[in-house]
């Protein structure tokens, strides 16, 4: 075992490569209480830590390789490094999930808050903060606040933890709208500089870490970064919770090791209930891609990057024979041009209107495709976020993977006979 | 000025006004709602008066130039 | 009449003059502030012309100022005082004509200084003092109207309901275009103003009309 890290071997129900680590063994609904969490995984002392423990720590995380579970990939260790060299940091948890179609964060929330509050606690203690907020979705805010409640009867805790229920739009999600929501309640991103790690919540240097990605830091502590390792790739090491859903037998949230083959995802989700023609990778800023090239590669960056593609924020979807790829990306990308913050030109007006010409290529009506593509040429870098770069990610592989149904549009006709959509949209909100 | 320089907008305070496209056609053309697409890479030597002068000239303060010390990425 | 006496009138008459230059000028800075932001101008003229002119004309407005305050506290047939030209209504001479004209001063130097320090300040601060110069102007106007003892020559008169009428077509103007901020509020260089049009529709269809 190396230094720094809690000297306890893990248990036999934890051995290093079984999987679920996050989540708990059975196909339950309920969260494990404090006692049961402490029973399965182990305590952990995060209080009072002193300099050379976080440093050695920090230094552990490094080596696991762990990298954020939020989508946007970043080593976890940099991050923690940064805002710990700051004055006062403070740590959020970031558990917004704007994604409708992803769950992960979620699931992970109401079957295992205790870990991720471990994660939160622990991260604010290495980076020198004295409160952790964690900002969660509205239906697992209850299971969230009982576990922090129990927390403080416990007293083990140092850090206050603060919980927080996140806005309900897509955007909310993005680590700057967060840190904006829980300061001004308003879940918009902000303008960068500064960077949120240098200048955030309160002014002060700001750590956000997805759930999940606080939920393996409370683990690696734990058992250190070699166990952490010895799932996953070498140059993606660890496990990842994944949203499987659309033309499966039973849409689950699973946690597969980072490379698992997606043939292999999907036979965690029962299995397709029919060959899918095509799959949504990553979430609505990730790609399609086509099944038949697909099925066999790993779920990982590596794995996927020559198809274009990526885990993203772990979603899965199976697109059926019945449906079309087209009509189904054209109302993901309205609901997401309808999502915009609307702070910067190029997504109010942008977005909009590709989402306008795909909707018509969509319904078969004449259509531009050249407009179309030279806005989503200047769709990318010019927004405050990266909301127009993943939507226009998301046409460019949707025209990409269903070009056959362009030209059938064009004729007049379309191979979705299917009447229920796949990818969940909410309703359009009234202007 | 050293060379490196980037001109950059701020894409929230931006409101499409177009100023800036006026006074540096060379680097900064307009979409087709009037926001600034900036041509990527270092403002050439040639135009850094010009470059000052958007800077100025832009009625929300949305330009800004960066020398390359202050955006080199830090963890 | 005395060297002291043709002195004094000497002053006066550039006093005088340079007030009814100053209100010229005044309402051209005003009149090309409002154009520069609603982009309600002629076709050929780039929008950053109005900018530059309306900052340049500003400044230039300064050195004007300075002979008008000058000529006026150092004519010795009047007692304004010193501190008349910051402080407002302290004048013995004309206290409330004096008076507007120093508050004008006052309004209009708030909203200079805050445009040179504009980059300092920030969006925000900046434009919120900036609205001051609605009411510099018409405080200026007044100040030319009780002050000034030249409204018997017929073309003073004509210079005055010039600059008014200019100055009303400008904040009609400025009204009509809306106080919208954010995107959306601007417009493509030489176009009319969009303030009640959907860009997004009109731009759409042209884009495809034009194939």
């Amino acid at each position: 075992m190396t230094r720094g890290t809690d000297s306890r071997r893990p248990r036999a129900g934890q051995a290093a490569d079984q999987l679920p680590r996050l989540l708990p063994a059975d196909s339950g609904t309920g969260s494990s209480g404090l006692a049961d969490h402490i029973d399965r995984y182990g305590p952990l002392r995060s209080a009072g830590l002193s300099r050379q423990r976080r440093e050695a720590l920090i230094d552990e995380v490094d080596r696991s390789g762990l990298t954020g579970r939020g989508g946007a990939g970043f080593p976890a260790a940099r991050k923690l490094a940064a805002v710990a060299a700051g004055h006062a940091p403070i740590v959020v948890a970031n558990g917004t999930e704007g994604e409708p179609a992803s769950c992960k964060d979620k699931v992970l929330l109401a079957r295992s808050p205790q870990l991720v509050l471990d994660g939160a606690v622990l991260a604010a203690e290495i980076a020198g903060a004295s409160q952790a907020v964690i900002v969660v979705h509205h239906s697992v805010r209850e299971v969230v606040d009982a576990a922090a409640a129990e927390r403080t009867q416990a007293g083990a805790d140092r850090v206050r933890i603060r919980v927080m229920t996140a806005a309900d739009r897509f955007v909310a999600g993005e680590a700057s709208a967060v840190v904006h929501w829980i300061e001004d309640g308003v879940p918009t991103p902000t303008r960068k500089p500064p960077r949120i790690s240098e200048r955030g919540l309160g002014g002060r240097p700001t750590l956000v870490h997805n759930v999940e990605t606080l939920a393996h830091l409370a683990l690696i502590a734990r058992y250190g970064a070699s166990w952490f390792r010895a799932v996953g790739t070498p140059a993606e090491p660890g496990s990842m919770l994944v949203t499987i859903l659309g033309a499966v037998n039973q849409p689950c949230v699973c946690e597969i090791a980072i490379g698992t083959s997606l043939q292999e995802a999907l036979g965690l989700a029962g299995g397709a209930s029919a060959r899918p023609q095509a799959l949504l990778l990553g979430g609505y800023y990730g790609s399609w891609v086509d099944m038949a090239a697909a099925q066999a590669m790993p779920f990982s960056s590596e794995g996927l990057a020559f198809l274009g593609a990526g885990p993203g924020a772990g979603l899965i979807a199976a697109l059926p024979q019945d449906a079309c790829g087209l009509a189904e990306t054209a109302r993901v990308v309205r609901y997401l041009a309808d999502e915009s913050a609307r702070q910067c030109g190029p997504c109010l007006f942008g977005l909009d209107a590709i989402a306008r010409e795909l909707q018509r290529l969509a319904e078969g009506r004449t259509s531009d495709l050249s407009l179309l593509r030279r806005w989503l040429g200047q769709a990318g870098g010019r927004g405050a976020c990266s909301h127009p770069d993943g939507a226009a990610g998301l046409v460019r592989s949707a025209l990409d993977v269903f070009k056959p149904e362009l030209g059938q549009h064009a004729q007049g006709w379309c191979r979705g006979t299917r009447t229920a959509n796949v990818l969940p949209v909410p309703p359009r909100r009234q202007p | 000025m050293t060379a490196g320089t980037r001109l950059l907008a701020d894409p929230i305070a931006c409101d499409g006004r177009g100023l800036c496209a006026e006074i540096l056609p060379e680097l900064i053309t307009l979409d087709d709602w009037g926001f600034p697409v900036i041509r990527d890479g270092d403002v050439p030597g040639r135009l850094t008066a010009e470059a000052r002068e958007a800077v100025r000239v832009c009625p929300k303060l949305a330009l800004r130039l960066e020398s390359p010390a202050k955006a080199s990425p830090r963890p | 009449m005395s060297a002291a006496a043709a002195g004094s009138q000497g002053l006066w008459f550039v006093s005088r003059a340079s007030g009814l230059v100053l209100l010229v000028l005044f309402s051209v800075v005003v009149v090309l502030g409002v154009a520069a932001r609603t982009g309600a101008a002629p076709r050929h003229w780039p929008r950053f012309v109005f900018v530059e002119l309306h900052r340049t004309l500003a400044l230039f407005l300064i050195a004007f100022l300075a002979l008008h305050v000058l000529t006026a506290i150092l004519d010795p047939f009047v007692s304004i005082g010193w501190a008349a030209t910051v402080l407002p209504f302290v004048s013995g001479y004309r206290t409330l004509a004096i008076g507007l004209g120093t508050l004008a001063v006052d309004l209009g130097g708030a909203v200079l200084l805050t445009s040179v320090a504009r980059k300092r300040l920030g969006f925000r601060a900046w434009r919120a003092v900036h609205w001051l110069a609605y009411l510099a102007w018409p405080t200026a106007l007044a100040h030319s109207l009780t002050a000034g003892n030249d409204l018997g020559i017929w073309w003073v008169v004509v210079i005055e309901w010039g600059c008014a009428a200019a100055v009303a077509t400008a904040v009609l103007a400025r009204l009509m275009a809306g106080i919208r901020h954010g995107p959306g509020s601007g417009t493509p260089a030489g176009q009319p103003s969009a303030a009640f049009e959907r860009v997004t529709e009109r731009v759409t269809e042209r884009a495809r009309t034009h194939r």
